[in-house]
């Protein structure tokens, strides 16, 4: 986490109290994610017990300074060598809600997105309203604020273009008749592990599952038109190809 | 519909504008029923898709076209009332247009394009000229006054536009995607003037399919089909800081 790692990087400058380093993060970061006094404890705790910094003198006030140990320089070198990987687990809301959105009845996916796009413009209105209101950074705070100013406005402008463009993709979908809600699948899903099979039978046997189970979803949704449609389409699958998983009714084979 | 201005900062009102193309099955609805005010310090942006009406807004707020119907007002003068060439003169001392080429006169120099609305208009070469030159000073480039449009880099054409659209008495800027042919640094440098002009008093429509750049306005407009269907103002700087924390 880089709250951990940035202050270990200020820690590498040079031993700092505790409340010290919250000043030290903030004026260096544009006080833009203030941190409370109990989070910084809680991470010198942390660093303490991993080796990474070591109490230091006490002065007359009572501040207890926190110095880096060798460890600890070798993880700063370390985090300023590496990239930072956002993994695929950090859950982007927005992303989120308009997945579900698009497969719920009823919802008007276009309301949706020009409702966000709108905030998503506000927001980047009073970025750039702020940035405007300094030109040029005159000191290395000003610089380090600016730049998440910069990530701010850059994000929020992603934003929108995404907005832009999942509505272009949605009419383009709505046209061609993928737009359509999802009802629940009507198969219960299995629990547990499937039962082992010789790796070179199970993809066929996949396969043919995934058939059966369509046809007899088609089944439950009674529509015959859509029924014969579905086993169709179910029949004429090359054998062999495995449907993706949780394919909910007619959608998924047409 | 009552005549009296809004307010006496509006530079600009659309009422109800409406434009058709065509007639029977093949026509097409440009704008349906468009109500917009632009007040003076204030920058409008619109945005929406291709063929959303963001042009053909810009062409009627700017006399340049006659709606099919609805009410054009510029500074409390109703353009359906006055004759054409009473509009060509509204045209030439209240609003300046800036366009994605920059469209200068390759055979003038900065000065000489800054001027010619000017000059058009019965203004003495003199008086002109130091209006030129404020014009210029106030998107820095007044000591680039005798440079022709060739000398000069795409942004600074731009600018030199900029300037034109604000000379003498011009307070209402109509800017047709006017960064979209410069780069990002040039383009954010142009917005940065043209804010400024803004800021100074006159009034702007910025069309622009560009968030970042629809960013600098006060008043973001979406259209589409035609239409309004949405705006959106900032709100204060606080309540962004305050979403910022708490993320």
């Amino acid at each position: 986490m880089s709250i951990r790692q940035s202050l270990l990087a200020i820690l590498d400058q040079g031993p700092c109290y505790g409340y010290q380093l919250r000043g030290e993060f903030d004026r260096r970061t544009g006080s833009t994610w203030p941190l409370n006094v109990g989070q910084i404890y809680n991470t010198l705790d942390r660093l303490e017990r991993d080796g990474l910094v070591a109490k230091a003198d006490t002065d007359s006030e009572g501040h207890v300074y926190y110095a880096i140990t060798a460890a600890g320089h070798d993880e700063v070198t370390h985090w300023l060598d590496s990239p930072v990987v956002r993994t695929q687990a950090t859950r982007d809301e927005l992303a989120i809600k308009l997945a579900i959105a698009v497969t719920l009845p009823g919802v008007n996916i276009s309301e949706v997105i020009q409702v966000q796009r709108a905030a998503s413009l506000r927001t980047l209105q009073n970025l750039t309203r702020t940035k405007n209101a300094t030109s040029e950074p005159e000191s290395s705070e000003e610089l380090a604020w600016m730049l998440v100013v910069d990530s701010m406005i850059f994000a929020a402008e992603a934003e929108v273009r995404w907005l832009d463009h999942s509505e272009t993709r949605l009419a383009r979908a709505s046209a061609r008749g993928f737009a359509e809600p999802l009802p629940l699948n009507t198969s219960s899903p299995k629990r547990g592990r499937p039962v082992k099979a010789e790796p070179a039978a199970q993809a066929a046997q996949a396969s043919q599952t995934e058939q059966l189970a369509q046809a007899e979803r088609a089944k439950h949704v009674g529509q015959a038109a859509q029924a014969k449609h579905v086993g169709q389409a179910a029949q004429a699958a090359p054998a062999g190809q495995v449907a993706p998983a949780g394919p909910l009714t007619t959608d998924a084979v047409r | 519909m009552s005549r009296a201005l809004a307010s006496a900062t509006e530079l600009l009102r659309l009422d109800g504008v409406a434009q058709h193309y065509g007639k029977g099955v093949t026509a097409v609805t440009a704008l349906a029923g468009i109500d917009l005010t632009v007040s003076r310090g204030e920058l409008v942006a619109i945005m929406g898709a291709s063929g959303s009406g963001k042009s053909t807004l810009l062409t009627i707020a700017g006399g340049l076209s006659k709606p099919t119907s609805g009410e054009v007002i510029i500074e409390g003068q109703w353009l359906s009332d006055l004759p054409p060439t009473r509009i060509a003169i509204l045209r030439r001392r209240t609003l300046g247009f800036v366009f994605q080429d920059f469209n200068l006169i390759p055979a003038l120099t900065a000065l000489e394009n800054v001027t010619l609305p000017l000059e058009l208009d019965g203004w003495k070469s003199r008086k002109a000229r130091a209006a030129g030159l404020e014009a210029l000073a106030s998107v820095e480039l007044d000591d680039h006054a005798n440079r022709y449009p060739d000398d000069l880099s795409g942004g600074q054409q731009q600018r030199v536009a900029i300037a034109r659209a604000v000379v003498g008495t011009r307070r209402l800027i109509l800017a047709d995607e006017p960064t979209g042919a410069l780069d990002s640094t040039t383009g954010e440098l142009v917005l940065r003037m043209l804010r400024s002009r803004v800021d100074a008093g006159a009034g702007g429509i910025l069309v622009t399919h560009d968030p970042r750049h629809a960013a600098w306005a006060d008043r973001v407009v979406f259209l589409r089909d035609g239409r309004i269907i949405d705006q959106s103002a900032p709100a204060g700087v606080d309540t962004l800081f305050a979403d910022a924390q708490r993320a």
